[in-house]
Protein backbone atom coordinates (compact mmCIF):
# COMPACT_ATOMS: atom_id res chain seq x y z
CA UNK A 1 0.00 0.00 0.00
CA UNK A 2 3.00 2.30 -0.01
CA UNK A 3 2.21 3.45 -3.51
CA UNK A 4 -1.33 4.56 -2.88
CA UNK A 5 -2.91 7.98 -3.02
CA UNK A 6 -4.65 8.98 0.18
CA UNK A 7 -7.38 11.50 0.79
CA UNK A 8 -4.96 14.08 2.11
CA UNK A 9 -3.03 13.99 -1.17
CA UNK A 10 -6.25 14.23 -3.17
CA UNK A 11 -7.29 17.27 -1.14
CA UNK A 12 -3.83 18.74 -1.73
CA UNK A 13 -4.44 18.16 -5.45
CA UNK A 14 -7.63 20.27 -5.39
CA UNK A 15 -5.94 23.00 -3.35
CA UNK A 16 -3.06 23.14 -5.81
CA UNK A 17 -5.56 23.27 -8.68
CA UNK A 18 -7.21 26.25 -6.97
CA UNK A 19 -3.80 27.96 -6.62
CA UNK A 20 -3.04 27.46 -10.28
CA UNK A 21 -6.49 28.66 -11.39
CA UNK A 22 -6.15 31.85 -9.31
CA UNK A 23 -2.63 32.43 -10.69
CA UNK A 24 -3.68 31.80 -14.28
CA UNK A 25 -7.05 33.56 -14.06
CA UNK A 26 -6.09 36.44 -16.36
CA UNK A 27 -4.44 34.10 -18.85
CA UNK A 28 -7.53 31.86 -19.03
CA UNK A 29 -9.73 34.90 -19.55
CA UNK A 30 -7.45 36.16 -22.30
CA UNK A 31 -7.62 32.81 -24.10
CA UNK A 32 -11.40 32.80 -23.71
CA UNK A 33 -11.72 36.36 -25.07
CA UNK A 34 -10.21 35.19 -28.33
CA UNK A 35 -12.69 32.39 -29.04
CA UNK A 36 -15.32 32.40 -26.30
CA UNK A 37 -16.99 34.87 -24.00
CA UNK A 38 -14.10 35.97 -21.78
CA UNK A 39 -15.44 34.46 -18.57
CA UNK A 40 -13.49 31.19 -18.13
CA UNK A 41 -10.91 32.65 -15.74
CA UNK A 42 -13.47 34.43 -13.57
CA UNK A 43 -15.85 31.46 -13.55
CA UNK A 44 -13.19 28.90 -12.60
CA UNK A 45 -11.71 31.21 -9.97
CA UNK A 46 -15.15 31.69 -8.39
CA UNK A 47 -15.84 27.95 -8.45
CA UNK A 48 -12.49 26.85 -7.05
CA UNK A 49 -12.72 29.44 -4.28
CA UNK A 50 -15.94 27.70 -3.23
CA UNK A 51 -14.24 24.30 -3.43
CA UNK A 52 -11.36 25.52 -1.26
CA UNK A 53 -13.80 26.91 1.33
CA UNK A 54 -15.50 23.54 1.41
CA UNK A 55 -12.17 21.71 1.86
CA UNK A 56 -11.15 24.09 4.64
CA UNK A 57 -14.38 23.37 6.50
CA UNK A 58 -14.33 19.60 6.02
CA UNK A 59 -13.24 17.14 8.68
CA UNK A 60 -10.92 14.92 6.67
CA UNK A 61 -10.81 12.29 9.42
CA UNK A 62 -14.49 11.60 8.80
CA UNK A 63 -14.48 12.01 5.01
CA UNK A 64 -14.45 9.51 2.15
CA UNK A 65 -13.31 10.15 -1.40
CA UNK A 66 -16.88 9.71 -2.60
CA UNK A 67 -18.38 12.08 -0.06
CA UNK A 68 -15.78 14.81 -0.37
CA UNK A 69 -15.50 14.84 -4.16
CA UNK A 70 -19.26 14.85 -4.59
CA UNK A 71 -19.50 17.87 -2.29
CA UNK A 72 -16.68 19.55 -4.16
CA UNK A 73 -18.34 18.81 -7.49
CA UNK A 74 -21.64 20.25 -6.29
CA UNK A 75 -19.89 23.34 -4.92
CA UNK A 76 -18.34 23.91 -8.33
CA UNK A 77 -21.60 23.34 -10.19
CA UNK A 78 -23.43 25.69 -7.82
CA UNK A 79 -20.98 28.54 -8.22
CA UNK A 80 -19.77 28.56 -11.79
CA UNK A 81 -22.60 28.58 -14.32
CA UNK A 82 -21.69 28.56 -17.98
CA UNK A 83 -20.34 25.30 -19.38
CA UNK A 84 -17.29 24.88 -17.18
CA UNK A 85 -19.38 24.45 -13.98
CA UNK A 86 -21.23 21.34 -15.16
CA UNK A 87 -18.12 19.95 -16.88
CA UNK A 88 -15.64 20.28 -14.00
CA UNK A 89 -18.44 19.53 -11.53
CA UNK A 90 -19.24 16.30 -13.35
CA UNK A 91 -15.52 15.45 -13.43
CA UNK A 92 -15.34 15.67 -9.63
CA UNK A 93 -18.71 13.96 -9.08
CA UNK A 94 -17.69 10.97 -11.20
CA UNK A 95 -14.25 10.83 -9.61
CA UNK A 96 -16.04 10.69 -6.26
CA UNK A 97 -18.48 8.00 -7.35
CA UNK A 98 -15.57 5.85 -8.49
CA UNK A 99 -13.70 6.39 -5.20
CA UNK A 100 -16.81 5.58 -3.19
CA UNK A 101 -16.34 4.83 0.51
CA UNK A 102 -12.57 4.49 0.22
CA UNK A 103 -10.11 6.93 1.77
CA UNK A 104 -7.24 6.00 -0.52
CA UNK A 105 -6.75 4.69 -4.03
CA UNK A 106 -4.12 2.31 -5.33
CA UNK A 107 -2.58 3.09 -8.71
CA UNK A 108 -5.24 1.18 -10.62
CA UNK A 109 -7.95 2.83 -8.53
CA UNK A 110 -6.61 6.27 -9.47
CA UNK A 111 -6.65 5.38 -13.16
CA UNK A 112 -10.22 4.08 -12.82
CA UNK A 113 -11.42 7.20 -11.01
CA UNK A 114 -9.83 9.55 -13.55
CA UNK A 115 -11.21 7.44 -16.39
CA UNK A 116 -14.69 7.66 -14.85
CA UNK A 117 -14.25 11.42 -14.51
CA UNK A 118 -13.22 11.68 -18.18
CA UNK A 119 -16.27 9.61 -19.12
CA UNK A 120 -18.47 12.08 -17.24
CA UNK A 121 -17.00 15.05 -19.08
CA UNK A 122 -17.44 13.33 -22.45
CA UNK A 123 -21.04 12.42 -21.66
CA UNK A 124 -21.91 15.88 -20.33
CA UNK A 125 -20.25 17.82 -23.13
CA UNK A 126 -20.85 15.30 -25.93
CA UNK A 127 -17.38 16.20 -27.16
CA UNK A 128 -14.79 13.95 -28.75
CA UNK A 129 -11.04 14.30 -28.99
CA UNK A 130 -10.29 16.81 -31.72
CA UNK A 131 -13.28 19.07 -30.98
CA UNK A 132 -10.99 21.64 -29.31
CA UNK A 133 -12.24 21.17 -25.74
CA UNK A 134 -11.15 20.00 -22.28
CA UNK A 135 -11.30 16.43 -23.62
CA UNK A 136 -8.22 17.14 -25.75
CA UNK A 137 -6.14 17.55 -22.58
CA UNK A 138 -7.86 15.05 -20.27
CA UNK A 139 -8.09 12.08 -22.62
CA UNK A 140 -4.35 11.86 -23.47
CA UNK A 141 -3.50 12.50 -19.82
CA UNK A 142 -5.60 9.57 -18.61
CA UNK A 143 -4.24 7.36 -21.40
CA UNK A 144 -0.64 8.27 -20.50
CA UNK A 145 -1.32 7.64 -16.83
CA UNK A 146 -2.80 4.23 -17.53
CA UNK A 147 0.11 3.24 -19.75
CA UNK A 148 2.70 4.40 -17.21
CA UNK A 149 0.97 2.52 -14.39
CA UNK A 150 0.78 -0.61 -16.54
CA UNK A 151 4.51 -0.20 -17.11
CA UNK A 152 4.85 -0.21 -13.32
CA UNK A 153 5.91 3.41 -12.95
CA UNK A 154 5.38 4.93 -9.50
CA UNK A 155 2.18 6.95 -9.10
CA UNK A 156 4.25 10.14 -8.78
CA UNK A 157 6.13 9.41 -12.01
CA UNK A 158 2.96 8.33 -13.80
CA UNK A 159 1.08 11.51 -12.88
CA UNK A 160 4.05 13.59 -14.05
CA UNK A 161 3.82 11.76 -17.39
CA UNK A 162 0.09 12.43 -17.44
CA UNK A 163 0.67 16.14 -16.82
CA UNK A 164 3.07 16.31 -19.76
CA UNK A 165 0.50 14.54 -21.95
CA UNK A 166 -2.15 17.05 -20.86
CA UNK A 167 0.19 19.93 -21.76
CA UNK A 168 0.83 18.41 -25.17
CA UNK A 169 -2.91 17.88 -25.64
CA UNK A 170 -3.54 21.51 -24.71
CA UNK A 171 -0.94 22.72 -27.21
CA UNK A 172 -2.43 20.50 -29.90
CA UNK A 173 -5.74 22.41 -29.66
CA UNK A 174 -4.16 25.52 -31.19
CA UNK A 175 -4.61 24.62 -34.87
CA UNK A 176 -7.95 22.86 -34.31
CA UNK A 177 -11.31 24.18 -35.44
CA UNK A 178 -13.77 24.23 -32.54
CA UNK A 179 -16.78 21.96 -32.92
CA UNK A 180 -18.34 22.43 -29.48
CA UNK A 181 -19.24 25.36 -27.28
CA UNK A 182 -19.39 29.01 -28.15
CA UNK A 183 -16.08 28.87 -30.01
CA UNK A 184 -17.73 26.63 -32.62
CA UNK A 185 -19.75 29.61 -33.90
CA UNK A 186 -16.45 31.07 -35.12
CA UNK A 187 -15.80 28.19 -37.52
CA UNK A 188 -12.37 28.55 -39.09
CA UNK A 189 -11.77 31.74 -37.11
CA UNK A 190 -11.34 29.53 -34.02
CA UNK A 191 -8.14 28.10 -35.55
CA UNK A 192 -4.83 29.44 -34.23
CA UNK A 193 -5.99 29.83 -30.63
CA UNK A 194 -5.27 27.48 -27.72
CA UNK A 195 -8.49 26.26 -26.12
CA UNK A 196 -9.10 27.78 -22.66
CA UNK A 197 -10.85 24.63 -21.36
CA UNK A 198 -7.95 22.40 -22.41
CA UNK A 199 -5.65 24.90 -20.71
CA UNK A 200 -7.44 24.71 -17.36
CA UNK A 201 -7.59 20.91 -17.67
CA UNK A 202 -3.83 20.78 -18.17
CA UNK A 203 -3.54 22.77 -14.90
CA UNK A 204 -5.66 20.10 -13.22
CA UNK A 205 -3.18 17.35 -14.16
CA UNK A 206 -0.18 19.56 -13.37
CA UNK A 207 -1.66 20.08 -9.89
CA UNK A 208 -2.13 16.32 -9.46
CA UNK A 209 1.50 15.63 -10.39
CA UNK A 210 2.71 18.36 -8.01
CA UNK A 211 0.61 17.02 -5.15
CA UNK A 212 1.97 13.50 -5.56
CA UNK A 213 5.53 14.61 -6.17
CA UNK A 214 5.61 16.63 -2.96
CA UNK A 215 4.02 13.73 -1.10
CA UNK A 216 6.59 11.40 -2.76
CA UNK B 1 -17.86 52.60 -19.64
CA UNK B 2 -20.78 54.73 -18.48
CA UNK B 3 -23.58 52.63 -17.02
CA UNK B 4 -26.40 53.09 -14.52
CA UNK B 5 -24.82 50.71 -12.03
CA UNK B 6 -23.21 50.67 -8.59
CA UNK B 7 -20.81 47.74 -8.73
CA UNK B 8 -20.18 45.67 -11.88
CA UNK B 9 -20.28 42.46 -9.82
CA UNK B 10 -23.66 43.29 -8.27
CA UNK B 11 -25.57 44.29 -11.41
CA UNK B 12 -27.91 41.29 -11.44
CA UNK B 13 -28.66 41.32 -7.70
CA UNK B 14 -29.29 45.09 -7.78
CA UNK B 15 -31.55 44.84 -10.84
CA UNK B 16 -33.59 42.07 -9.19
CA UNK B 17 -34.25 44.40 -6.27
CA UNK B 18 -35.66 46.93 -8.74
CA UNK B 19 -37.84 44.33 -10.43
CA UNK B 20 -39.14 43.28 -7.02
CA UNK B 21 -39.95 46.90 -6.13
CA UNK B 22 -41.63 47.67 -9.45
CA UNK B 23 -43.79 44.55 -9.77
CA UNK B 24 -45.93 43.53 -6.81
CA UNK B 25 -47.45 40.86 -9.07
CA UNK B 26 -44.05 39.11 -8.99
CA UNK B 27 -42.08 37.59 -6.13
CA UNK B 28 -38.28 37.53 -6.23
CA UNK B 29 -36.17 34.94 -4.42
CA UNK B 30 -33.03 37.03 -4.05
CA UNK B 31 -30.95 34.19 -2.66
CA UNK B 32 -31.51 31.94 -5.68
CA UNK B 33 -32.08 34.81 -8.12
CA UNK B 34 -35.42 33.41 -9.28
CA UNK B 35 -38.48 35.47 -10.29
CA UNK B 36 -41.86 33.89 -9.51
CA UNK B 37 -45.49 34.89 -9.91
CA UNK B 38 -46.73 36.33 -6.61
CA UNK B 39 -49.90 34.23 -7.08
CA UNK B 40 -48.95 30.67 -8.13
CA UNK B 41 -51.17 28.99 -10.72
CA UNK B 42 -53.79 26.48 -9.62
CA UNK B 43 -53.08 22.84 -8.80
CA UNK B 44 -53.03 20.34 -11.62
CA UNK B 45 -51.60 22.68 -14.26
CA UNK B 46 -48.22 22.27 -15.92
CA UNK B 47 -45.68 24.89 -14.83
CA UNK B 48 -43.06 26.55 -17.05
CA UNK B 49 -39.55 27.40 -15.91
CA UNK B 50 -37.07 29.24 -18.05
CA UNK B 51 -33.90 31.15 -17.43
CA UNK B 52 -30.56 32.11 -18.84
CA UNK B 53 -27.85 34.67 -18.58
CA UNK B 54 -28.96 38.19 -17.66
CA UNK B 55 -28.66 41.05 -20.13
CA UNK B 56 -31.54 39.97 -22.41
CA UNK B 57 -34.35 41.74 -20.53
CA UNK B 58 -37.30 41.57 -20.58
CA UNK B 59 -36.44 37.90 -21.36
CA UNK B 60 -36.98 35.83 -19.18
CA UNK B 61 -38.05 37.47 -15.91
CA UNK B 62 -40.28 39.98 -17.69
CA UNK B 63 -42.33 37.10 -19.06
CA UNK B 64 -43.32 35.66 -15.69
CA UNK B 65 -47.04 35.93 -15.03
CA UNK B 66 -50.45 34.54 -15.98
CA UNK B 67 -50.37 33.20 -19.54
CA UNK B 68 -46.61 32.80 -19.71
CA UNK B 69 -43.89 31.58 -17.33
CA UNK B 70 -44.17 30.47 -13.71
CA UNK B 71 -40.54 31.13 -12.88
CA UNK B 72 -37.40 32.56 -14.46
CA UNK B 73 -33.84 31.92 -13.23
CA UNK B 74 -31.43 34.82 -13.69
CA UNK B 75 -27.77 33.98 -14.33
CA UNK B 76 -24.88 36.41 -14.27
CA UNK B 77 -24.70 38.66 -17.33
CA UNK B 78 -24.46 36.37 -20.39
CA UNK B 79 -23.68 33.38 -18.13
CA UNK B 80 -26.06 30.48 -17.62
CA UNK B 81 -27.75 30.12 -14.24
CA UNK B 82 -26.72 27.11 -12.13
CA UNK B 83 -28.68 23.90 -11.40
CA UNK B 84 -29.46 25.00 -7.80
CA UNK B 85 -31.56 27.81 -9.21
CA UNK B 86 -33.49 25.63 -11.65
CA UNK B 87 -34.01 22.96 -8.97
CA UNK B 88 -35.36 25.51 -6.48
CA UNK B 89 -37.66 26.96 -9.15
CA UNK B 90 -38.82 23.55 -10.38
CA UNK B 91 -39.74 22.31 -6.92
CA UNK B 92 -41.42 25.61 -6.05
CA UNK B 93 -43.69 25.89 -9.12
CA UNK B 94 -44.70 22.25 -9.58
CA UNK B 95 -48.47 21.96 -9.08
CA UNK B 96 -48.45 18.20 -9.45
CA UNK B 97 -48.66 18.17 -13.25
CA UNK B 98 -44.96 18.44 -14.01
CA UNK B 99 -42.68 21.21 -15.20
CA UNK B 100 -41.44 22.19 -18.65
CA UNK B 101 -37.96 23.69 -18.83
CA UNK B 102 -37.54 26.15 -21.70
CA UNK B 103 -33.85 26.37 -22.60
CA UNK B 104 -32.08 28.37 -25.28
CA UNK B 105 -29.50 26.31 -27.15
CA UNK B 106 -26.21 27.45 -25.66
CA UNK B 107 -23.73 24.92 -24.29
CA UNK B 108 -23.76 26.28 -20.74
CA UNK B 109 -27.54 26.66 -20.52
CA UNK B 110 -28.18 23.18 -21.86
CA UNK B 111 -25.69 21.52 -19.47
CA UNK B 112 -26.91 23.36 -16.37
CA UNK B 113 -30.57 22.64 -17.14
CA UNK B 114 -29.63 18.99 -17.89
CA UNK B 115 -28.09 18.63 -14.45
CA UNK B 116 -31.09 20.29 -12.81
CA UNK B 117 -33.48 17.92 -14.60
CA UNK B 118 -31.38 14.91 -13.53
CA UNK B 119 -31.43 16.02 -9.90
CA UNK B 120 -35.16 16.91 -9.99
CA UNK B 121 -35.88 13.44 -11.34
CA UNK B 122 -34.96 12.05 -7.96
CA UNK B 123 -37.40 14.48 -6.31
CA UNK B 124 -40.61 13.10 -7.84
CA UNK B 125 -41.18 16.13 -10.06
CA UNK B 126 -41.67 15.20 -13.69
CA UNK B 127 -39.53 17.47 -15.86
CA UNK B 128 -39.54 17.77 -19.64
CA UNK B 129 -37.30 20.10 -21.61
CA UNK B 130 -37.58 22.00 -24.86
CA UNK B 131 -34.45 23.55 -26.36
CA UNK B 132 -34.95 26.46 -28.76
CA UNK B 133 -32.59 26.71 -31.74
CA UNK B 134 -33.99 29.07 -34.35
CA UNK B 135 -30.97 31.18 -35.38
CA UNK B 136 -30.28 30.50 -39.06
CA UNK B 137 -27.01 32.47 -38.84
CA UNK B 138 -25.29 29.37 -37.46
CA UNK B 139 -24.62 27.00 -40.31
CA UNK B 140 -23.00 23.62 -40.53
CA UNK B 141 -24.56 22.52 -37.27
CA UNK B 142 -22.91 19.10 -37.39
CA UNK B 143 -19.67 20.90 -36.63
CA UNK B 144 -20.93 23.47 -34.15
CA UNK B 145 -22.83 23.53 -30.89
CA UNK B 146 -25.88 23.90 -33.15
CA UNK B 147 -28.15 26.81 -33.87
CA UNK B 148 -28.62 29.32 -31.09
CA UNK B 149 -31.93 29.92 -29.39
CA UNK B 150 -33.04 33.51 -30.00
CA UNK B 151 -36.31 35.26 -30.94
CA UNK B 152 -38.53 32.20 -31.16
CA UNK B 153 -38.01 31.73 -27.41
CA UNK B 154 -40.26 34.76 -26.73
CA UNK B 155 -43.02 33.50 -29.02
CA UNK B 156 -42.73 29.99 -27.59
CA UNK B 157 -43.00 31.16 -23.99
CA UNK B 158 -46.21 33.04 -24.90
CA UNK B 159 -47.86 30.24 -26.87
CA UNK B 160 -46.83 27.39 -24.58
CA UNK B 161 -47.73 29.48 -21.54
CA UNK B 162 -51.27 29.78 -22.86
CA UNK B 163 -51.48 26.02 -23.43
CA UNK B 164 -50.33 25.31 -19.87
CA UNK B 165 -52.82 27.85 -18.52
CA UNK B 166 -55.64 26.03 -20.38
CA UNK B 167 -54.77 22.80 -18.59
CA UNK B 168 -52.91 20.94 -21.37
CA UNK B 169 -50.89 18.09 -19.85
CA UNK B 170 -47.08 17.94 -19.83
CA UNK B 171 -46.79 15.78 -22.95
CA UNK B 172 -49.18 18.06 -24.81
CA UNK B 173 -47.37 21.19 -23.66
CA UNK B 174 -44.04 19.73 -24.74
CA UNK B 175 -45.43 18.76 -28.14
CA UNK B 176 -46.69 22.31 -28.73
CA UNK B 177 -43.32 23.71 -27.63
CA UNK B 178 -41.50 21.49 -30.11
CA UNK B 179 -43.93 22.44 -32.87
CA UNK B 180 -43.31 26.14 -32.21
CA UNK B 181 -39.52 25.72 -32.19
CA UNK B 182 -39.63 23.69 -35.40
CA UNK B 183 -41.65 26.38 -37.18
CA UNK B 184 -39.54 29.38 -36.13
CA UNK B 185 -36.49 30.93 -37.81
CA UNK B 186 -34.49 34.04 -36.86
CA UNK B 187 -31.65 36.21 -38.11
CA UNK B 188 -30.06 39.21 -36.40
CA UNK B 189 -27.71 42.09 -37.10
CA UNK B 190 -25.72 44.49 -34.93
CA UNK B 191 -24.77 48.12 -35.55
CA UNK B 192 -22.72 48.41 -32.36
CA UNK B 193 -21.22 46.08 -29.78
CA UNK B 194 -22.48 45.72 -26.24
CA UNK B 195 -20.46 46.31 -23.07
CA UNK B 196 -20.58 43.54 -20.47
CA UNK B 197 -20.44 45.36 -17.09
CA UNK B 198 -17.73 43.11 -15.62
CA UNK B 199 -15.59 43.48 -18.77
CA UNK B 200 -16.06 47.25 -18.98
CA UNK B 201 -15.28 47.54 -22.66
CA UNK B 202 -17.04 46.68 -25.92
CA UNK B 203 -17.04 42.95 -26.67
CA UNK B 204 -16.05 43.58 -30.29
CA UNK B 205 -15.05 46.49 -32.49
CA UNK B 206 -17.29 47.57 -35.30
CA UNK B 207 -16.42 50.56 -37.47
CA UNK B 208 -18.94 53.39 -37.93
CA UNK B 209 -19.59 52.36 -41.51
CA UNK B 210 -19.99 48.61 -40.88
CA UNK B 211 -22.57 46.24 -39.49
CA UNK B 212 -22.29 42.61 -38.35
CA UNK B 213 -24.77 40.23 -39.96
CA UNK B 214 -25.81 37.04 -38.18
CA UNK B 215 -25.07 38.29 -34.68
CA UNK B 216 -26.19 36.32 -31.64
CA UNK B 217 -27.44 37.85 -28.39
CA UNK B 218 -24.12 37.86 -26.50
CA UNK B 219 -21.96 39.97 -28.77
CA UNK B 220 -20.55 36.81 -30.32
CA UNK B 221 -19.48 37.37 -33.91
CA UNK B 222 -21.86 36.82 -36.76
CA UNK B 223 -21.63 35.43 -40.25
CA UNK B 224 -19.99 38.40 -41.90
CA UNK B 225 -19.15 42.06 -41.55
CA UNK B 226 -20.60 44.29 -44.25
CA UNK B 227 -20.60 47.98 -45.24
CA UNK B 228 -23.53 49.84 -43.65
CA UNK B 229 -26.58 49.97 -45.92
CA UNK B 230 -30.11 51.44 -46.02
CA UNK B 231 -32.85 49.73 -43.99
CA UNK B 232 -34.43 48.27 -47.11
CA UNK B 233 -31.24 46.33 -47.84
CA UNK B 234 -30.77 45.31 -44.20
CA UNK B 235 -34.31 43.91 -44.15
CA UNK B 236 -33.53 41.85 -47.22
CA UNK B 237 -30.31 40.58 -45.61
CA UNK B 238 -32.27 39.38 -42.58
CA UNK B 239 -35.13 37.85 -44.51
CA UNK B 240 -33.31 35.98 -47.29
CA UNK B 241 -31.51 33.39 -45.11
CA UNK B 242 -34.74 32.77 -43.17
CA UNK B 243 -36.75 32.11 -46.34
CA UNK B 244 -33.89 30.00 -47.76
CA UNK B 245 -34.17 27.80 -44.67
CA UNK B 246 -37.92 27.35 -44.29
CA UNK B 247 -41.06 27.71 -46.39
CA UNK B 248 -43.46 30.23 -44.85
CA UNK B 249 -45.92 30.42 -47.80
CA UNK B 250 -47.99 27.43 -46.58
CA UNK B 251 -50.04 29.14 -43.90
CA UNK B 252 -50.23 32.12 -41.58
CA UNK B 253 -47.07 33.55 -40.01
CA UNK B 254 -46.25 35.58 -36.92
CA UNK B 255 -43.63 38.22 -37.76
CA UNK B 256 -41.49 39.49 -34.89
CA UNK B 257 -39.07 42.38 -35.31
CA UNK B 258 -36.99 42.50 -32.15
CA UNK B 259 -34.71 45.27 -30.94
CA UNK B 260 -31.32 44.37 -29.46
CA UNK B 261 -31.63 47.06 -26.79
CA UNK B 262 -29.91 50.08 -28.33
CA UNK B 263 -32.05 50.95 -31.36
CA UNK B 264 -35.04 53.28 -30.99
CA UNK B 265 -38.55 52.00 -31.66
CA UNK B 266 -38.77 54.50 -34.50
CA UNK B 267 -36.08 52.51 -36.33
CA UNK B 268 -37.54 49.16 -35.33
CA UNK B 269 -40.91 50.14 -36.84
CA UNK B 270 -39.16 51.48 -39.92
CA UNK B 271 -37.39 48.12 -40.29
CA UNK B 272 -40.65 46.29 -39.75
CA UNK B 273 -42.23 48.31 -42.58
CA UNK B 274 -39.43 47.17 -44.87
CA UNK B 275 -39.79 43.56 -43.75
CA UNK B 276 -43.57 43.60 -44.33
CA UNK B 277 -43.14 44.93 -47.84
CA UNK B 278 -40.75 42.06 -48.60
CA UNK B 279 -43.03 39.48 -46.95
CA UNK B 280 -45.96 40.71 -49.04
CA UNK B 281 -43.85 40.38 -52.17
CA UNK B 282 -42.86 36.85 -51.17
CA UNK B 283 -46.51 35.85 -50.77
CA UNK B 284 -46.30 35.32 -47.04
CA UNK B 285 -49.44 35.97 -44.98
CA UNK B 286 -48.66 37.77 -41.74
CA UNK B 287 -51.38 36.96 -39.22
CA UNK B 288 -49.84 38.74 -36.21
CA UNK B 289 -46.96 41.16 -35.63
CA UNK B 290 -44.75 41.93 -32.68
CA UNK B 291 -42.31 44.87 -32.71
CA UNK B 292 -40.12 45.95 -29.81
CA UNK B 293 -37.26 45.09 -27.46
CA UNK B 294 -38.05 41.62 -26.12
CA UNK B 295 -34.80 39.60 -26.29
CA UNK B 296 -31.98 42.05 -26.04
CA UNK B 297 -28.22 42.10 -25.83
CA UNK B 298 -27.57 44.86 -23.27
CA UNK B 299 -27.15 48.16 -25.16
CA UNK B 300 -26.35 46.67 -28.54
CA UNK B 301 -27.89 48.60 -31.44
CA UNK B 302 -29.46 46.43 -34.09
CA UNK B 303 -32.36 44.06 -34.49
CA UNK B 304 -33.40 40.53 -35.28
CA UNK B 305 -36.23 39.15 -37.36
CA UNK B 306 -38.15 36.03 -36.37
CA UNK B 307 -40.80 34.35 -38.49
CA UNK B 308 -42.99 31.66 -36.98
CA UNK B 309 -45.25 29.42 -39.07
CA UNK B 310 -48.51 28.92 -37.19
CA UNK B 311 -51.91 27.27 -37.57
CA UNK B 312 -55.31 28.24 -36.13
CA UNK B 313 -54.57 26.45 -32.87
CA UNK B 314 -51.25 28.22 -32.30
CA UNK B 315 -52.83 31.56 -33.27
CA UNK B 316 -55.59 31.03 -30.72
CA UNK B 317 -52.94 30.37 -28.06
CA UNK B 318 -51.02 33.47 -29.19
CA UNK B 319 -54.19 35.57 -28.80
CA UNK B 320 -55.04 34.18 -25.35
CA UNK B 321 -54.76 36.61 -22.43
CA UNK B 322 -51.30 37.31 -21.03
CA UNK B 323 -50.32 39.51 -18.12
CA UNK B 324 -46.59 39.93 -17.59
CA UNK B 325 -44.29 42.96 -17.31
CA UNK B 326 -43.03 42.33 -20.84
CA UNK B 327 -46.15 41.20 -22.72
CA UNK B 328 -49.70 42.06 -21.77
CA UNK B 329 -52.99 41.79 -23.64
CA UNK B 330 -56.54 40.54 -23.22
CA UNK B 331 -56.18 40.39 -19.46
Amino acid sequence: MSDAVDLEELVDWLRRFDDRIQDERAHLTKLDSAIGDADHGANMARGMTAVRELLDESDLDEATIGGLFKQAGMALVSKVGGASGPLYGTFLLRFGSSGGDRTNLDAAGLVDALDAALGGVVARGKAEAGDKTMVDAIEPAVAALREAIEDEATVAAATATAARAADAGRDATEPMRARKGRASYLGERSEGHVDPGATSSALLFRALADALESAG
Amino acid sequence: MKKLINDPDEVVADALRGIDAAHPELRVDHEHKVIYRAEPKTDGKVALVSGGGSGHEPLHGGFVGPGMLDAACAGEVFTSPVPDQMMAATTEVDRGAGVLHIVKNYTGDVMNFDMAAEFADGDDVRVETVVTDDDVAVTDSLYTAGRRGVGVTVLLEKIVGAAAEEGTDLDGVKEIAERVNAGGRSMGLALTSCVVPSAGEPTFDLADDEYELGIGIHGEPGRERLPMAPAAELAQRLLTPILDDHDFTDGPTIAFLNGMGGSPLLELYLMYGEVRRLLDEAGITVARSLVGNYITSLEMAGCSLTLLAVDDDLLRLWDAPVSTPGLRWGA
